[in-house]
């Protein structure tokens, strides 16, 4: 395969480039007028988006290193994904008009925007990464420019604190992972993961050595999708960063991060995959296991830890850290039916958490604070804002008819198809737990007396976008098809077997 | 009335109420409530006109051709690839002898509650728009014949509910609110996982000769519709679906609400204002008894069989329990919330007899339950308005000062008694009748004729102290019943006394479709013992 074969296969990457490249010239050139850099980023964006749209099911490896697969995959899954961190960037870059802190340093916002698609660019190759060098090089562009964004406002403490520790944990992580990787090359003399597939299918490798590298490798996926033991970051910087911010780490960051551990695993390890889309995963190392203790943990632990947050941002966090638990569910059921439940949970995901934390944003704007008590009676005093961000929450914690339910109400099928009914009852035990933390807040709003809650005043952009997003969380927990569909014909891994 | 989608219209009516209701502007209280009036009484006259066309012979229960005004649909279809299999859920409405008496009750309930609200003046346009959303719920509950779309329904209760008892309830609403919506979450989260474990044993037959899983009630009926495989298969030799049903069952218990779990129900009722008491007992707590008819008794047959006993322990504990407790009140309305609990053990012990008299009982009681306890709501919520007290020891020698209201409660005190001439009697009696015809549950039924006795105890002494012997001084100028009350307390007190001396009225509609229950449970539960004994 020649270059330019190659390069067809990154198409989409390269839009994102020449959209960083433009963004970072433009700034430089036009020191005055950075009020057009939101219009070059959404129409990076789109470009980007059509091209993703254009070249949907294409399927392939590119930049071989010798043997007959590439470091680089494309295929529907990848494409999907890529569209959901694509969505969310969009969003964020729309939620930023309306949003003080980011409206405080119009000086910067051509590094702002400059750093955001530093980390799509590093989000897309992790997603279609299958080279464990170049899983490792696309998640350090991606850590380095959240490091930066979480504290980019540097308007409170928080900010930087917030920085300091994603850069620390993060720090500490990757190196896990790169140990872990060292140990993978030692063992197969490869980082390709077709080829370790293949070459871990002897008796030589030793079984610790091997358990101890994934676990060690795990250590820098479990951080990306704040996976328990390692979310320690995720309430701190969720609470520090700018809401933008949060809420594209909660949504786009963890999408990426997903993408990479199944890919990780279906490519790495499944060997053959059956008629109903079961995968026969190798038994070098008990994934399965592995990831049901570790789902269930993280479930519960960010459920229970969230009934006692009364910082909304650090609720969120908390809850965003309940839900990786949920989509693990998907993941570790290890069949083509999981994957489509987990995309369907992204895409819903994306809707209702990016509603909730620009609901939330709105409401800090004018009371300069995300503390549940100065939520006491807004309700009645901001109606709109109100019964929207009601709507996101029940749709969190998984009510019909909302698109939160039908997300659950994937995972769950996937899960009693897999015959794992004891996760499944640990599952829906803890999304009753998660009611109470989500109704808390409608508490508050609606059952709180309070006569001097502030009136929230609503921009036009802002208004609709509300209303796009709640109606979009209603509608898709009634008519579901097109999501559905869309997700299952994602569900397509290029991998062995 | 082929092809006219009259179930749909009176599901959703009150959501086109609820549009209209919030497109109002928030000064016009006035219209609001006149909207949801205009709205409930659509829904009462479709009632009316569901019954007039209504065919008494047809039996409906598993047979997908003798169910009424059926409407079928896809909703969901994800069409199968080879992997997946087709998804597929149906827009399926219907009613038989089962629901149709529940649709009524429904539609009536509804109708009285929106009199009742018309004194609440906090924040009307939400109350009413909760009111009109929860009026669907439950309306959609009763009708619809996919697994899916009743899940649907059952979970859009909740929310409605929350925010009823939360902002418009008393002293401890927020402590009342969350109970009742977090005890009913956990009943219905089990029930979604049965309800997918029995989606994946189920497959459904379609008219092009393939086979798709499916959410249809009707086909989860169906022994030749089983899958081996399936999680919930009774052919599968893990008990897992004797699991499921008791899980199943706990979830629709919670609803009832069966002893241990009634202890939301007092609370909820407390703290939540009169009409949406009216609600919770008079419709939402048949929801949990309803469920079991249509969902545990004929999808798990043999498992009911085998289970029958202990429905009817427990049926006997709600009884006896509830009148002890209720014996010890002193609030007037906790006195009738535990009277409730106590009546719904009827229902269980004639439902738990699986003879044709008792399930005719039980059907019957959960209507006439209905419109009783709406009407003794409706009686300490009179009184609380003009006293603002609902201790039963503040008051006594009433029945001077309020002729007219007590000889309502009088009426409505005599039907929960079971008096003859009352619909109340007629309901109790056949629930006796048919848990006394069945062997196994024989002394059950008759430790729970005490109840009888104590229900009387607690109700006559009630009565007593509340409207007999001196009047207190305080209460000398409390007035009698207005036309609003009048117009609440006349239509239940017509029916109660009317399906007391003619009770065939409401016992022809469901008799056919009981008696085919009935059958359809013998018949199947002997073929699936017989079937997993070959195994």
């Amino acid at each position: 395969m020649n270059l330019s074969q190659a390069l067809s296969f990154v198409k989409p990457e390269i839009a994102v480039s020449i959209t960083l490249v433009v963004l970072v010239l433009f700034d430089l050139i036009f020191h005055k007028d950075k009020r057009i850099i939101p219009y070059l980023a959404m129409a990076g964006i789109v470009v980007t988006g059509i091209i993703l749209a254009a070249n949907f099911n294409l399927t392939g490896t590119a930049f071989k290193t010798g043997g007959q697969y590439g470091m680089f995959t494309a295929d529907p899954f990848a494409n999907f994904v890529k569209m959901i961190v694509l969505i969310a960037t969009f969003l964020i870059v729309l939620f930023a008009y309306d949003s003080d802190e980011i409206n405080k340093i119009t000086d910067r916002l051509g590094e702002y925007y400059a750093l955001i698609f530093g980390m799509v660019l590093g989000m897309f190759f992790l997603i279609s990464a299958s080279d464990l060098i170049l899983i490792y090089l696309s998640m350090e562009l991606l850590s380095l420019s959240s490091y930066v964004l979480a504290g980019f406002t540097k308007l409170r403490d928080r900010n930087s604190e917030a920085a300091l520790k994603y850069l620390i944990y993060g720090a500490i992580s990757s190196g896990l992972m790169l140990f872990g990787i060292s140990l993978v090359y030692g063992m197969t003399g490869t980082t390709n993961l077709f080829e370790i597939n293949s070459l871990i299918q002897t008796p030589d490798i030793n079984l610790y050595t091997f358990a101890f590298a994934m676990i060690l490798i795990f250590a820098g996926i479990g951080y990306k999708i704040s996976a328990v033991p390692f979310h320690y970051w995720t309430p701190d910087v969720y609470e520090g960063a700018p809401i933008t911010i949060t809420a594209y780490l909660s949504v786009a960051s963890k999408a990426a991060g997903f993408a990479l551990l199944i890919r990780f695993l279906r490519v790495g390890f499944a060997t053959y995959v059956d008629k109903a889309g079961n995968w026969q995963v190798l038994d070098l190392f008990d994934w399965q296991t592995f990831l049901i203790i570790i789902s269930v943990l993280t479930m519960t632990l960010g459920n229970f830890a969230a009934l006692w947050q009364d910082n909304l941002k650090r609720m969120l966090a908390y809850s965003s850290i309940a839900h990786a638990g949920y989509m693990l569910l998907g993941v570790l059921v290890f069949s083509d039916k999981g994957v489509t439940a987990v995309l369907f949970y992204f895409f819903v995901y994306l809707i209702m958490n990016l509603g909730a934390f620009y609901v939330v944003m709105l409401i800090a704007n004018k009371t300069g604070s995300e503390d549940i008590d100065d939520y006491d009676g807004l309700g009645y005093t901001a109606p709109f804002l109100g019964v929207t961000l009601a709507i996101f929450l029940v749709s969190l914690t998984g009510l019909p008819p909302t698109a939160g339910f039908i997300g659950k109400f994937y995972l769950f099928i996937a899960l009693l198809d897999a015959k794992m009914a004891v996760v499944a009852v640990i599952a829906v035990i803890n999304s009753v737990v998660s009611l109470y933390y989500y109704i808390r807040v409608l508490k508050h709003m609606y059952l709180t007396k309070n006569d001097n809650a502030p009136v929230v005043p609503v921009s036009k952009l802002a208004f609709s976008i509300v209303l796009v997003l709640s109606t979009a969380t209603l509608f898709f927990g009634i008519y579901f098809t097109p999501v559905s569909d869309w997700a299952k014909s994602a569900a397509v891994i290029l991998g062995i077997g | 009335m082929d092809g006219f989608p009259i179930l749909s219209l009176i599901t959703f009516l009150p959501i086109v109420g609820l549009v209209i209701v919030l497109s109002l502007p928030k000064e016009k209280a006035q219209t609001v409530r006149i909207t949801t009036l205009v709205i409930t009484s659509i829904q009462v006259i479709l009632a009316v006109i569901l019954l007039a066309n209504y065919n008494y012979g047809l039996a409906g229960i598993n047979d997908p051709n003798s169910f009424q005004f059926v409407e079928k649909f896809r909703w969901i279809e994800i069409p199968g690839i080879s992997w997946i299999g087709t998804i597929k859920i149906d827009y399926f409405l219907g009613v038989d002898g089962l629901s149709m008496p529940m649709v009524l009750l429904t539609a009536l309930i509804t109708f009285i509650a929106t009199l009742s609200s018309w004194k609440i003046d906090k924040s009307v346009k939400g109350y009413f728009a909760l009111f009109l959303l929860l009026d669907t719920a439950m309306m959609g509950v009763f009708v619809s014949l996919d697994f899916f779309l009743f899940y649907v329904f059952w979970e859009l209760m909740l929310l409605p509910m929350y925010f009823l008892i939360g902002i418009w309830g008393g002293p401890r609403k927020e402590y009342a609110a969350i109970k009742f919506f977090i005890y009913t979450l956990v009943g219905s989260v089990f029930m979604l996982l049965v309800m997918i474990g029995l989606y994946f044993s189920t497959k459904e037959i379609l008219p092009d000769g393939s086979s798709a899983y499916t959410f249809n009630m009707l086909a989860m009926m169906n022994p030749h519709n089983y899958v081996s495989t399936g999680i919930l298969s009774p052919l599968n030799p893990s008990n897992l679906r004797f699991i499921a049903y008791i899980a199943l069952f706990a979830g629709f218990a919670i609803k009832i609400p069966m002893f241990p779990f009634h202890t939301w129900l007092p609370d909820a009722h407390v703290e939540a204002p009169t009409p949406i008491s009216v609600i919770l007992a008079g419709v939402l707590l048949k929801m949990g008894t309803y469920g079991i008819l249509r969902i545990s008794f004929p999808i798990f047959p043999n498992i009911t069989r085998e289970l029958m006993w202990y429905i009817a322990l427990f049926g006997m504990i709600n009884i006896i329990y509830g009148a002890l407790v209720a014996l010890a009140q002193k609030d007037f309305k906790k006195l009738i919330a535990y009277s409730s609990v106590s009546h719904m053990g009827y229902v269980l012990l004639g439902m738990a007899s699986l003879t044709s008299v008792g399930i005719n009982g039980a059907v019957f009681q959960m209507f006439n339950h209905g419109t009783i306890t709406a009407m003794l709501f409706l009686s300490v919520g009179v009184i609380y308005d003009r006293a603002h007290t609902r201790g039963i020891y503040e008051f006594g020698g009433l029945a001077n000062q309020m002729p007219v209201y007590t000889g309502f409660v009088t009426v409505a005190f005599f039907a929960a008694i079971g008096l003859p001439s009352m619909s109340g009697f007629i309901s109790e009696a056949m629930v006796f009748l048919g848990s006394f015809g069945t062997e196994v549950i024989r002394t059950l039924a008759i430790i729970s004729t005490l109840g009888i006795l104590l229900g009387a105890a607690y109700m006559l002494w009630t009565l007593q102290r509340i409207f007999f012997g001196k009047l207190n001084e305080k209460w000398a100028n409390l007035p009698d019943l207005d036309l609003r009350e009048y117009v609440m307390l006349v239509p239940l007190a017509i029916v109660v006394i009317f399906l007391g001396i003619y009770p065939s009225a409401m016992l022809n509609i469901m008799n056919t479709s009981v008696k085919h229950l009935v059958d359809f449970l013998a018949v199947n539960a002997h073929h699936i013992s017989t079937t997993i004994s070959a195994l």
